[in-house]
Formats: C-alpha cells, sequence, structure tokens
C-alpha cells in the first residue's frame, strides 16, 4: 500500500523553530533597544554600566526561571516576590540567631546553616503551593496569591516592619558569594547564567524536563499516558519557590540589609521578563533562554531611561507595552507556524 | 486459560453507576469488538483494564493470576497497551517525544539519565515505516493530520511486546483508506497472536475484524457472542435497547 499526505509539507528554513522562537525575536529587539540607547547616552555602554544592569537583572532573571517552569506547566507563581522577601529576612535572622552557636567557630558553617534553612523555608511554600494545586486541584492563581499575601505578611509579623541588617560570623564570606565578581562578572550573573544552563539541560535533556512539557501541552494525555503528574507539579512549584528564595538571598548579600518590603511588586516584572522571552500562560512553552532575555530586556528598558534622562516612573508603561507586543509577536509566530 | 478475565467489574464516579458487574474473557490472539451507545461504558472499561483507575468492585486476571493495577505501568509491564479514545498526545512534542512519553530512552551518566533522542527517533520513524504512516519522528503533533495523529497513537502501543492491545475508537475521525490500513495492522497484530479489543461506532470495522462482539448497555454486558453467529441489525437492536439481549 503506498501512501500519500498532501498535507505533509515542507517548511521554509526560516520558521525551523530554532529560528522562529520567540526568545530570539526578543534578543533582536534587545540587540536593536541597546543600540539605540547607546547612541542616545554614551553612558551606556561604559563597562561600569554593563556591570550595573546585569547583576540588576540577575535577580529577577533567577526568580524568572523558576516562574517560567510553573507556566510551562500551564501553572502560574505569583509568590514569588513575597518568597524572595520571606527567605532573605529568615536567613539575615538567622545569621545574627545563630552569631553566638560553637559552629561559628567553622568558617562557613554558619553561612551554610543559615542559607538552607533560608531555601528549606522556600522549599516548604512550593511544597504547599504544588501540593494544594496538584492534589487539591486548586487554582494555581488563587492559591499563590495566598501564599503571596501570607509570605509577605509573615515577613512583616517578623520583622515587625523594620530592615534586618546582615551581620554575623560568616558575612565577609556571604558578600564575597553573594556581591562579589569572579573574572570580572559578578556573581549574581553567575548564578543565573549556571541556572539557567541548567534548567536547558534538565528541560529538553531529561524524562523530568519532558514530563514538565506534556502537563503544559495536554495534562490529560500525561496522566493517562503514566507521567507522575501530581509529583512533577510539586517539584516545579519548589523549583519556583527555591529560585525565588535564592534570589532574594542574592539580594539581601547586595543590600547589605533586608527591608520588610524587599522585592515588593516583583512578582510582576519576573513574570513579565518570562513571559516576554516567550513562556505561554496556556502552558506548553517557555525556556531559560526567554527568561534570561526578558529580564534583560526589562533591565535594559529602565536603565535606558535614567540615562536619557526620562523619568524612570515611564518604566513600567514600557513595560506593559512591550508585554503586549510580545504576545501579540508571539501569536503571529505561532499563525506563521501553522 | 484466558489471556484476561474481567469478574463482576463495577465501577461508579459519584452517583453515576458507569459499569455494572461486567464480565469478559479474552483469548490469545482474539479480536474482541466492544460496542455501545455514546455513554455506555466502554472508555471506562478500558481505563479500567489500562490501570488508569481502580474498579469500584470486581477483579481482574491476567493468565490466570489476579492482578491489581494501580498505575499505566503496571499494566504495560504485562503487556497490554492501549490506544486512548482522545488519543492522549501532547500537541507541543513533537512525535517521536509522544511515542515514548511515559517511557522514555535514556543514556546514563553516573547517576544521571539524559534523553537519547536518536535512539527514539530512529525506533519512532521505524515504527511509522512499519505502520505505513508518513508521520515523521521529528514533527509536531500540532500541525499534524488526524491519521497521522492515530498513527503516534498507535505506534506507542508498538513499543514493547504487547499481549493486549485495546483500541478505543482508532478508526474514528480517518479517512477510508487509513481506516483500511488500521483494520490491516489489526489482522497483522492478531496474527501473530496478540489480542486486541477494539472500541468502535463503525459496524462495518467491528464485523470485518473481530472473532466475538460484546455489547455494552448503560454499563451492562448485554451481549457477547461470535461475530459469525450474529448480525449487524442483531446488534443495532442490542445497542439501542430494541433488542433486550443475546
Ligand atoms: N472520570 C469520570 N468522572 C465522572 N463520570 C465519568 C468519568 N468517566 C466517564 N464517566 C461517565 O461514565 C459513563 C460512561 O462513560 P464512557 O466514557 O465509558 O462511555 P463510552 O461508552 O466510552 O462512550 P462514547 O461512545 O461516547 O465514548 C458516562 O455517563 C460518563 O459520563
Ligand atoms: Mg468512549
Amino acid at each position: 500500500m503506498t501512501t500519500e499526505f498532501s498535507n505533509v509539507r515542507q517548511r521554509p528554513w526560516y520558521l525551523h523553530p530554532h529560528l522562529n522562537s520567540q526568545a530570539l525575536y526578543v534578543f533582536a529587539a534587545l540587540v536593536i533597544l541597546v543600540a539605540a540607547i547607546s547612541v542616545v547616552s554614551s553612558a551606556f555602554l561604559t563597562t561600569g554600566n554593563l556591570l550595573n544592569i546585569s547583576k540588576n537583572f540577575a535577580y529577577i532573571g533567577i526568580a524568572s526561571l523558576g516562574v517560567t517552569l510553573v507556566i510551562i506547566t500551564a501553572g502560574i507563581d505569583l509568590s514569588v516576590g513575597s518568597v524572595m522577601a520571606l527567605t532573605a529576612i529568615v536567613t539575615s535572622l538567622l545569621f545574627r540567631a545563630t552569631a553566638e552557636w560553637p559552629t561559628a567557630a567553622v568558617p562557613g558553617l554558619t553561612l551554610a546553616i543559615c542559607v538552607t534553612a533560608g531555601l528549606a523555608l522556600a522549599a516548604f511554600v512550593g511544597t504547599v503551593n504544588g501540593l494544594l494545586i496538584a492534589r487539591l486541584g486548586l487554582s494555581p492563581f488563587v492559591t499563590t496569591l495566598g501564599t503571596l499575601s501570607i509570605c509577605r505578611g509573615l515577613g512583616y509579623v517578623i520583622t515587625e516592619g523594620r530592615g534586618v541588617i546582615v551581620t554575623g560570623p560568616d558575612v565577609s564570606i556571604f558578600y564575597a558569594i553573594t556581591d562579589g565578581t569572579l573574572l570580572g562578572i559578578p556573581t549574581p550573573l553567575l548564578f543565573l547564567l549556571a541556572l539557567a544552563v541548567w534548567m536547558g539541560v534538565f528541560l529538553h535533556q531529561t524524562a523530568w524536563g519532558r514530563y514538565v512539557f506534556a502537563i503544559g501541552g495536554n495534562e490529560r494525555a500525561a496522566s493517562l499516558t503514566g507521567v507522575p503528574v501530581e509529583r512533577v507539579k510539586v517539584s516545579i512549584y519548589v523549583a519556583s519557590s527555591l529560585m525565588a528564595g535564592f534570589a532574594g538571598i542574592l539580594m539581601a548579600g547586595w543590600l547589605g540589609s533586608v527591608p520588610a518590603n524587599l522585592a515588593f511588586g516583583y512578582e510582576l516584572r519576573i513574570i513579565a521578563a518570562a513571559v516576554i522571552g516567550g513562556a505561554n500562560l496556556s502552558g506548553g512553552a517557555g525556556g531559560p533562554a526567554g527568561a534570561v532575555i526578558g529580564a534583560a530586556l526589562i533591565e535594559v528598558i529602565r536603565n535606558g531611561l535614567v540615562l536619557s534622562r526620562v523619568s524612570a516612573y515611564w518604566q513600567d508603561t514600557l513595560v506593559g507595552l512591550i508585554i503586549i507586543l510580545a504576545v501579540l509577536v508571539d501569536r503571529l509566530r505561532e499563525r506563521r507556524a501553522s | 486459560m484466558s489471556l484476561l478475565e474481567l469478574h463482576g467489574i463495577c465501577k461508579s464516579f459519584g452517583a453515576i453507576q458507569a459499569l455494572t458487574d461486567v464480565s469478559l474473557e479474552v483469548e490469545p490472539g482474539e479480536v474482541v469488538g466492544l460496542m455501545g451507545d455514546n455513554g455506555a461504558g466502554k472508555s471506562t472499561l478500558v481505563k479500567i483494564v489500562a490501570g488508569n483507575f481502580p474498579p469500584t468492585s470486581g477483579t481482574s486476571a491476567v493468565d490466570g493470576r489476579p492482578v491489581e493495577f494501580h498505575r499505566p505501568v503496571d499494566a504495560r509491564s504485562i503487556g497490554i497497551e492501549v490506544v486512548y479514545q482522545e488519543l492522549a498526545l501532547a500537541d507541543n512534542l513533537t512525535a517521536a517525544a509522544n511515542v515514548f512519553l511515559g517511557r522514555e530512552l535514556r543514556r546514563r551518566f553516573g547517576p544521571f539519565g539524559f534523553l537519547d533522542h536518536r535512539a527514539m527517533n530512529r525506533r519512532a520513524s521505524a515504527l511509522f515505516a512499519e505502520l505505513k504512516s508518513e508521520t515523521r519522528a521529528g514533527d509536531l503533533v500540532r500541525q499534524m493530520s488526524g491519521g497521522q495523529r492515530q498513527a503516534v497513537a498507535i505506534a506507542r502501543t508498538r513499543l514493547a511486546q504487547a499481549r493486549l492491545i485495546l483500541m478505543d475508537e482508532p478508526t474514528a475521525a480517518i479517512s477510508v483508506r487509513q481506516v483500511a490500513e488500521v483494520l490491516d495492522l489489526i489482522r497483522r497484530l492478531r496474527d501473530s497472536g496478540i489480542a486486541i479489543i477494539l472500541i468502535s461506532h463503525r459496524m462495518p470495522d467491528v464485523f470485518a475484524v473481530a472473532d466475538r462482539v460484546v455489547v455494552l448497555r448503560r454499563g451492562r454486558k448485554v451481549a457477547d457472542k461470535p461475530v459469525a453467529s450474529s448480525s449487524p441489525e442483531e446488534v443495532t437492536g442490542l445497542i439501542t435497547g430494541a433488542l433486550e439481549a443475546a
């Protein structure tokens, strides 16, 4: 029996998934923007300014990686900003609380204990999110809106609304790791890049990563074929909280103190970065490159506005415009591809 | 000894009684046509045998040994494969990724297992060739025709050495020529000793390949007889309830 399918066609090279990807389009936009701003302001392309930018967007970028994982499964995590704050607060408070412990005698041990405890708290929040969403079937939006408020509220309760100064036996190591440089590159940026690479390998080279995409594409199909949907989803919310918590700890190192309102409202920028980079809120699409590029784009806009002596208050308006533009481009791209 | 033996299977979803006291035996190399109106409980029976959910009551046995499936892998591991009615494909993944979903081929690097993309693509391509489908392993399912999707869903059952394949409306929504190919495949599978439960609303398909026809009506088995001693008219009557039982 011979077969002929007239609807099977070769796609033109420019529609190849690698070239016709949202991340690449946004990267092109980023390059154009960088070129435009550097014409307007000579201060933009200086090493100092670029390092400054890269550090600033690293925090958003790291949290955005985690949120991207959640968005790929067709979920959403609104609690990331609050988790950043709560983790940073608890970690810094532990620094002070453990200063008198005998563990302080061993360099780095206090740091390890405090950071581990802070991240464990973040993982706990993620587990709660994940179980409520995956096992009880609550809406991701409402659940994480709840934990957003709970974590932010707890942060205020613990600190009584005051800031926490980062001090303790290992504080110099802490600053070296969170706010130092390696080969001239700020450590937060290195962490971002390392995590992005890890996430790329995880998503595309492991079965678990493939399940993340399968759940976002068709959750019923995934569960029928035996994908452990519940466990994958819980793990994804834990990863999101962990990345947010880690970004919060890095911010604590950058600021030297943790205000109770640290990262207030960041969830919007974090989600915006993921979406601009091509994470599709209806699930099934997204990746680390998009999250990193999206976060960079937002920061370049903010920095560009400052350098061009335009009020930085325009940032939110512009970011909003870019979100809508990105979704439009995404839609057009999809239409052309199918 | 029967390959599959279901005894007194009941399944309720809250107030809905989807299956009531269904018993069924399937022999190796036998094609059983399972028919019934919409909502008669056919897909529910498939999902119980596939391990998607347990029955409310009743027992199953394979090769005479009692079995209990909690997950689809349990059923798969003893050679039961399924083509789901909804095909159960993830649109955003490639054909090969869908074929191997839930049982990816991996290469080990110490404690880590990485996807073996090349092996999976090669194997999927071979399966599509065997099914005489022009489906390409690397294409996204989103861009595929109904027949190609069907091919992907069927290819999945050919990964492991299956002993029983459940096909829930494998010929819905495909062209006449593609239907002929699926029926052809069913015959080839039967000839190699694989048992098949074929669910279809299309009377000609069932009468073309099935040895036995089983009719469900509102969750109860109302007929179970050789195709040779039945007729499309009788089966139609059984499905609609014009005939009480046969
Ligand atoms: N997961 C579920 N939850 C609740 N009710 C269900 C579920 N699955 C099936 N049912 C109900 O069980 C009954 C049998 O459904 P089933 O899908 O088995 O029918 P079917 O014979 O496959 O029908 P069709 O020919 O339309 O595919 C229906 O009343 C259906 O609404
Ligand atoms: Mg059905």
